[in-house]
């Protein structure tokens, strides 16, 4: 009887094509491929291509990454950029990692009142745009108009102020760290989320044999959000390696001084639109931006092969 | 059944569609008694006075063609337009910057050649350089303005310190010691952030006299002077005096930070562009005047960085080339040179008919040719076309100097590097 049953079913199984799965994948898949696949597939096949004075393009094969990592004139500006990215989201992994996860901590304290509020007000930044935060930052480190000289004068402090936005040494410090503040909220949520789902018992037992809470925290709570941390960091290095609003509106496309704020988003941007009597090259800035598709693609598979399966592994 | 509940629905969809192609057919009618035209510029800043006193006046005299003006940050212009103009999607008439940056686009075919536009005549050979090919056969924008470089100062704070526009840089740092051992006003008005002010409102706005204007320029072009010699370090190393005199935290000062600091009554002297005329113009209690350059020592002749900087040409593509020609030619008029120079105090004509200018630091400023020689600035022909870019680098060194992070002479070597790595002279 049930094998009869079952024998049928995979007949029917067999004849019929599950056309239902297509059509519900099909909206999802069309989009992805018309909005991410495909220019992401044409910016390839545009590296490949060069252009004469006319516009008129040819195929170049790979000379536009020969050139972009031979010739001085162009590998120094996009190792700069790159080493300024790293540097960028070096940055962003330490603080704003680490406080993300301090606040976070925080907010899943048991008896913390006004959690909400606070949640709130600390995603707050993340949602504004980065035109609103740079202007913001720029108003409040001013040396001209700003308060934070005044600020550092009160407390005695006032020799420590300097023009951070504009030297080359504090420059891209300052910049990263305007961007963490901005967007600190979202692995906050992240890990605030994970802690909160560790079941209860867990850190009850713990307490009855008599562990402190800090070492509760440190050696029951942490281990269990490492894939959360996994996570963020992956989303922190494809976000940083992306990022080109918050320098282009606080330092411009040149993003000095001296290109110390010059990271690859503004240097390809430079690229292929051009920049003040510099011509667009859209040919050599699609070479820069599929640069910048390798370099986030070894990260991430770095991240899928080399972290998540020992994670999972570990948490197995 | 179906048949007939077909047939009427597939009559109305008839009727439906009869009546579509009589509107369009309408409407077309209509555009081709007002043809639409639309502007594209950088000059968003400017977008009150087109509408409210240049357009105007031009649909007065052609009530048949109706112009729009569109305008972006000067920041976004460059890569909105070169997108536009390869989707096709570009405005029928586009603010042609000078140079390299219009010769590229006329050799892409975007850019209309104007050769055989009637008030092309009225401009001189050194007004339509700016937008010819380099052998000066085609020429693909109408000139419209120069902007003019020099020293606006604050009145007030000079009479109160008994302080008369300097003349030779001597007495142009002597005025700045005195305002800054006064220690009430910071004495240049000036701020490295954005980079470009170093380059421009320094380096173009006082090297004319260093590299004597126009022999020096072609000079460079011809490849028998360099970056390393002695006017052009020279430059770097008066930039270089600036920075003491410079407001507090200077490295991180933007441009509309100088523009407020100046016009609130707290500094003393702006290197300035004749296009800050208006903006300072807006601010009641602001009294200021201009100087020219302050002369290096040991020279006698003056020169000034009088720029081409704005045109205006015909997008290829446009559905009405021959309104835009009509258009373009009335930008060559006398008319539209005058309503221009007056609505913009700052942006100068360069028709070579007479225009009177009202504007008294515009007629400061302007008043300088009579005893100055002009040049325009010396990066923007043919030297900014090669990787590294020289405008881009020269903003970066000009602010290096200004910020004491590199030697005039490592600055000048920079420049000359980058040019020897990709540019050679025809001999």
């Amino acid at each position: 009887m049930t094998s009869i049953a079952m024998a049928a079913d995979a007949s029917v199984g067999r004849r019929r094509w599950p056309t239902h799965i297509v059509v519900f994948l099909a909206p999802a898949f069309l989009v992805y491929t018309l909005f991410s696949i495909y220019p992401l597939i044409d910016t390839i096949r545009l590296s490949l291509y060069g252009a004469d004075e006319t516009g008129q393009q040819s195929f170049i094969g790979i000379g536009n990454f020969v050139t972009l990592l031979t010739d001085p004139n162009w590998s120094k500006p996009f190792w700069n950029a790159f080493r300024n990215n790293l540097i960028f989201f070096a940055i962003h992994m330490v603080v704003q990692t680490s406080i993300g996860l301090a606040l976070a901590a925080l907010l899943s304290l048991p008896r913390l009142k006004g959690a909400g509020v606070y949640r709130t007000l600390l995603f707050m930044p993340t949602m504004l745009s980065v035109v609103i935060i740079g202007f913001i930052w720029q108003l409040i480190l001013s040396p001209l108009w700003g308060i934070s000289k005044g600020f550092l004068a009160a407390l005695g402090l006032g020799s420590l102020f300097a023009p951070w936005l504009g030297q080359e040494g504090t420059a891209l410090i300052t910049v990263s760290l305007i961007s963490v503040w901005q967007f600190v909220g979202i692995p906050m949520i992240l890990i605030y989320a994970a802690l909160i789902n560790i079941p209860d018992d867990l850190i009850d037992a713990a307490t009855v044999d008599g562990a402190p809470p800090f070492y509760v925290f440190w050696v029951i709570r942490l281990p269990l959000v490492y894939p959360t941390l996994g996570v963020v960091s992956i989303l922190t290095f494809v976000g940083n390696f992306n990022a080109f609003d918050l320098i282009y509106a606080m330092k411009g496309a040149q993003a000095g001084p001296n290109g110390a704020t010059d990271i690859l988003g503004t240097f390809f941007y430079r690229t292929f639109f051009g920049y003040q009597l510099q011509a667009g090259n859209p040919t050599m800035g699609a070479a820069v931006a599929t640069m910048m598709l390798f370099i986030i693609m070894v990260g991430v598979l770095f991240y899928l092969f080399g972290v998540q399966r020992k994670l999972q592994h570990h948490l197995a | 059944m179906t048949m007939r509940d077909e047939r009427p629905r597939f009559s109305r969809t008839g009727a439906l569609a009869a009546t579509a192609l009589a509107l369009v057919t309408l409407m077309g009618g209509i555009a081709h008694a007002e043809t639409t035209l639309t502007i594209e510029s950088w000059r968003n800043d400017d977008a009150d006075m087109w509408n409210k006193q240049i357009l105007p006046a031009f649909m007065a005299k052609h009530p048949d063609i109706k112009v729009t003006f569109k305008g972006y940050p000067p920041t976004e212009y460059n890569a909105a337009l070169n997108t536009e103009l390869a989707g096709g999607t570009a405005a029928d008439i586009i603010t042609c910057r000078p140079f390299d940056a219009s010769l590229d686009l006329y050799k892409k075919g975007y850019l209309t050649n104007l050769n055989d536009v009637p008030s092309m005549k009225n401009f001189s050979d050194v007004a339509k350089a700016a937008w010819q090919t380099d052998d000066g056969k085609d020429t693909f924008c109408m000139p419209m303005a120069s902007v003019i470089h020099g020293f606006i100062y604050n009145k007030k704070i000079f009479d109160e310190l008994g302080l008369t526009p300097p003349k030779t840089t001597k007495e142009f740092h002597a005025v700045l010691e005195k305002i800054k051992a006064d220690g009430k006003y910071t004495p240049i008005a000036l701020g490295t952030a954005d980079q470009w002010e170093a380059a421009t409102m320094g380096f173009q706005n006082i090297g004319p006299d260093y590299w004597k204007g126009e022999a020096g320029r072609k000079a460079l072009i011809a490849g028998k002077e360099k970056f390393t010699d002695k006017p052009y370090v020279d430059v770097f190393k008066e930039l270089a005096s600036w920075g003491p005199f410079m407001g507090d935290g200077y490295q991180a000062q933007k441009y509309p930070d100088t523009q407020n600091l100046f016009s609130l009554g707290r500094a003393a002297i702006y290197p300035a562009g004749s296009w800050d005329i208006p903006l300072f113009e807006q601010t009641k209690d602001l009294s200021f005047d201009a100087f020219p350059p302050p002369q290096p020592d040991g020279t006698d002749k003056c020169y000034i960085s009088d720029h081409v900087d704005i045109g205006m040409g015909v997008n290829a593509k446009s559905k009405n080339p021959d309104a835009a020609k009509t258009f373009i030619d009335w930008v060559g008029s006398a008319e539209f040179a005058g309503l221009y120079a007056n609505a913009l105090p700052g942006f100068f004509p360069l028709t070579q008919e007479a225009v009177e200018i009202k504007d008294p630091v515009a007629q400061t400023f302007v008043g300088w040719r009579k005893n100055c020689e002009s040049t325009i600035r010396n990066s923007y022909q043919i030297l900014s076309r090669g990787t590294p870019n020289l405008e881009n680098e020269l903003w970066a060194v000009s602010a290096n100097v200004l910020n004491g992070t590199q030697t005039p002479e490592a600055a000048a070597e920079q420049l000359q590097k980058g040019l020897d790595g990709w540019y050679k002279p025809a001999k």
